[in-house]
């Protein structure tokens, strides 16, 4: 049988690769939502070269009853539209791997690989169909027949995307349906996802990063984006650019990023709830403004998708190395909150999070996500997101208003320039209570410590990590942000039960607990994408437990399940058993 | 009975030497607010740093003191924020063409309704004399120890080539004349540009009171319509100089005026609540 070694899955993963430019995006945007409109879940993730044609880019699909949300090596079925397939996935080509390649297009690339090798015709038939292009949904066709899910998604979804090009629509229908038969052919009637249980139907919605990070500054009322495009960081200005009117939010594409994070303050002192995007170049360029929203007490909202540096470093990969650069960036000192959802539930929230405390506490709030997260999507529940307060009305000043009044919680009562009869004054000079400018050492020694004063209350409200797994651990693995739900499902795989997961989506500052947490761990580990172990630092610094071991990648590619789950295995300490 | 004190603060300690041309124009613009009929509530007064960007600290009206060139980006993002805000972007000409450069133009660009008070006196004073964009060549400093080599920056034509709708020169040295400008400056919608000769007192012995007064002129019967003239005037390489209003252009599209946010929502935009039916009905649309 081809397709035995699927009997045994939790679910199936099939990984599309091809030159960029040959339309794999719409496939997977098309598949996604076919898998999610049938009843399944699906977890999607792409990685791709920086060039616009050419290349050799992949999607990752899986697809499962349960809730998938986690990068995996394995590949049970490969299609591969374009010859040269890079190394990373000949890699993960294993016994088990059924390849669906043109044996005319691949010129005899990967035809002793896997369990089988299944030649389509793709060029022949896209000719047939009306041209090349047409491949991408020949082979769309011959998965949705491979999987067993008709063609009527597939209708739908090329009405809706060509609308009013009726020609276009009936080529790629014809092209869908015939790479659907062929499929078909291959797996036999029903489909490989055949007798699998599909889910109540409340996993409508699919997100990936980018949208759920846009969707959670939404939610908190942001009112002002303001960016210079920078991959990976792009898609939240896009999306916010495509539903400015719908929001009312002022959208701007800006000259540099200084101009990005000054409007951003601008805008803030003016009483609107701005968020900048970019990534670690372009927030290089923004550190000067960071402190400017940090001494004039304005709330900022950073979007930080990683990827690889130093400098330029590899455009389009990702990896979580700018921790430090969030935590330290800018000159002089002042507090600073910071955010690293995992999933995109908490992505939505964290954003919520992040307007909040920036906007009570007057201080910039930064969310740090990275490519692949920004990238990955998966399916879920729209009316689980979790939906914080909406942020007070600002009130009106007084005539005697005075903007940097000294309070005992360090932040003061916010009032906004054109509401009320008070001036409103802001400096970035050190400067006096009503904003203006004084060089006194007295009056700096207050300001500074009323700014600082403000990291108090937000440690105290600090989400705690999430501790996942026996109570009663001996051994803890660390790990932040996008990698939660990789590591998550490593040490299921793992299945120890002398072994938990400490996972952090606030990584500053700090929850006081988890200094006890660390400290009760006989062993700990440390996972993060960076080749210096920056938050194992940070942990030390902070508690004073240095962790026993770090976990580091930073080839460019975001960890696997399996590659976790094999580097724990092998340094965990203890037996551990079965949970 | 107008109540021309109604800018003043009592009690500063201006930092400027006596006799700077900045006095000067705090004075003119002071008087411009109060004839226009404007409040100390109506005005953000949006600066960087040099000492030009120090004035908002002496007058009474809403401030915003940033960064060194930053003052545009700042000014044209609470502008939009807030239209019904007066915004006056102020800045010396190290700040305004030097640092804040790239700025400059792309603000141009945008024609945020804000006005853009420069004051030009060829000379870095806060840092006590190092040479500015728009030094002339030949100028000694104690950097440009052999004479400024490099051509110097023309913002009246830069500006203009690059669509300003409003374009002016004034002279410290004449209050009343730059009083009026102002006035026109601020009541001009969209970005309008006046670039202020002033005399630094301390570093600049070149471009005096006298310097200035002999190398300038008053434009008459000139046609502000007229792009081509006012080109040619900005790009006089010597004086005299022409002060007044090079170039006026109506009824070009104003940046927060062209925003989605304000589409079908003429709020500012901390009046708005969030909007969470709008978020909602996205996360229930199948293509997002």
């Amino acid at each position: 049988m081809l397709f035995s070694s699927l009997e045994n899955r939790r679910d199936v993963c099939c990984v599309l690769c091809g030159a960029a430019g040959l339309g794999i995006q719409t496939v997977e945007d098309m598949l996604a939502g076919i898998i999610a409109d049938e009843g399944f879940c699906v977890f999607g993730s792409r990685e791709y070269m920086s060039r616009v044609r050419g290349g050799n880019n992949s999607t990752e699909l899986r697809i499962a009853s349960e809730p998938v949300d986690a990068l995996i090596d394995r590949i049970d079925i490969l299609v591969a539209l374009s010859q040269k397939v890079r190394r990373n996935i000949m890699e993960r080509i294993s016994a088990d791997t059924v390849i669906f390649g043109d044996r005319e297009e691949l010129k005899g690339e990967l035809e002793d690989l896997g369990a089988s090798f299944v030649n389509i015709p793709l060029s022949s038939m896209a000719k047939e169909t009306g041209g090349k292009i047409y491949s991408n949904s020949i082979a769309a066709g011959v998965l949705l027949g491979v999987l067993g899910l008709g063609t009527k998604g597939a209708e739908e979804f090329y009405r809706k995307r060509f609308a009013g090009k009726n020609d276009v629509v009936t080529r790629n229908i014809g092209a869908v349906t015939k790479g659907y038969e062929l499929g078909l052919s291959i797996a036999g009637e029903g489909g490989v996802l055949q007798g699998r249980p599909r889910n109540s139907g409340r996993r409508k919605t699919i997100l990936n990063g980018s949208d759920a990070v846009s969707l959670g500054a939404m939610a908190a009322g942001c009112n002002f984006v303001t960016a210079y495009p920078m991959s990976p960081a792009t898609g939240v200005l896009s999306f916010f650019a495509k539903h400015a009117e719908k929001v009312g939010a002022v959208v701007e594409q800006v000259e540099d990023e200084l101009a990005a994070m000054n409007m951003a303050v601008g805008a803030a002192y003016a009483g609107a709830r701005p968020l900048v995007t970019t990534s670690g170049g372009g927030f290089a360029l923004m550190a000067e403004g960071l402190s400017l929203a940090g001494v004039m007490e304005t709330p900022v909202v950073v979007h930080l998708s990683q990827r690889p540096g130093p400098a330029t470093g590899m455009a389009t990969r990702t990896e979580q190395a700018d921790l430090e650069l969030a935590l330290y960036s800018g000159h002089g000192e002042f507090p600073r909150a910071l955010y690293a959802p995992g999933t995109m539930e908490s992505a939505f929230r964290l954003a919520q999070e992040a307007f909040e405390i920036a906007l009570k506490y007057q201080t910039p709030a930064i969310v740090l996500t990275d490519q692949y997260f920004m990238n990955a999507f998966y399916n879920l529940d729209a009316d689980g997101l979790s939906w914080l307060d909406e942020p007070p009305p600002i009130p009106e000043t007084a005539a005697e208003y005075r903007r940097y009044e000294d309070t005992p919680d360090g932040y003061s009562p916010f009032g906004v320039p054109g509401w009320g009869k008070g001036v409103v004054g802001a400096d970035s000079h050190e400067h006096d209570e009503v904003g203006h400018v004084y060089e006194d050492f007295d009056l700096r020694t207050r300001m500074q410590d009323k700014r600082m004063r403000k990291l108090a209350g937000m440690t105290a409200r600090a989400l705690p990590p999430m501790l996942v797994g026996p109570e009663s651990f001996s051994n803890l693995v660390v790990c932040w942000g996008s990698t939660i739900p990789i590591v998550r499902e490593a040490l299921q795989r793992l299945g120890r039960n002398d072994t938990a997961l400490l996972a952090f989506e606030q990584v500053w500052p700090l929850a006081p607990s988890v200094g006890d947490l660390l400290r009760k761990a006989t062993f700990t580990a440390v996972v993060e994408g960076n080749s210096t172990g920056q938050f194992a630092g940070l942990l030390r610094k902070t508690f004073g437990v240095a962790a026993d071991r770090r976990v580091l990648k930073y080839n460019g590619l975001q960890f696997s399940v399996e590659e976790v789950a094999d580097r724990l295995g092998e340094i965990l300490p203890g037996k551990g058993g079965s949970r | 009975m107008m109540d021309f004190t109604a800018f003043d603060l009592p009690g500063i300690d201006l930092s400027w030497c006596p006799g700077c041309g900045d006095i000067k124009i705090l004075d003119s613009i002071k008087k411009a607010l109060v004839e226009l009929g404007l409040g100390p509530l109506d005005v953000v007064m949006v600066s960087g740093i040099g000492q030009a960007a120090k004035t908002p600290h002496y007058m009474k009206a809403h401030f915003f003191n940033g960064l060194h060139g930053r003052a545009l980006p700042n000014a044209t993002a609470i502008k939009a924020a807030n239209p019904a805000l007066e915004v006056i972007a102020l800045g010396g000409d190290g700040d305004m063409y030097g640092e804040g450069g790239n700025h400059f133009t792309h603000t141009i660009r945008r024609n945020p309704g804000i006005t853009n008070l420069v004051f030009n006196n060829m000379v870095y004073g806060l840092t006590k004399g190092q040479a500015s964009p728009t030094s002339p060549i030949g100028f000694r400093t104690s950097v440009q120890v052999d004479g400024v080599h490099a051509q110097p920056f023309n913002p009246l034509a830069a500006a203009l080539a690059q669509g300003a709708t409003f374009v002016a020169r004034a002279f410290a040295g004449n209050g009343d004349q730059t009083k009026e400008i102002i006035k026109r400056a601020v009541r001009h919608k969209g970005y309008a540009l006046v670039d202020i000769f002033q005399p630094c007192v301390s570093f600049n012995s070149v471009n005096t009171y006298k310097w200035f007064m002999d190398n300038t002129y008053t434009l008459e019967g000139h046609d502000e319509d007229d792009f081509g003239k006012a080109m040619e005037l900005a790009l006089l390489q010597e004086g005299p100089f022409p002060l007044g209003v090079l170039y006026r252009k109506e009824g070009v599209p104003v940046f927060e005026e062209t925003l989605a946010a304000y589409r079908k929502d003429d709020r500012p935009l901390f009046r708005r609540e969030a909007p969470r039916k709008a978020v909602k009905e996205l996360l229930a649309s199948p293509a997002i």
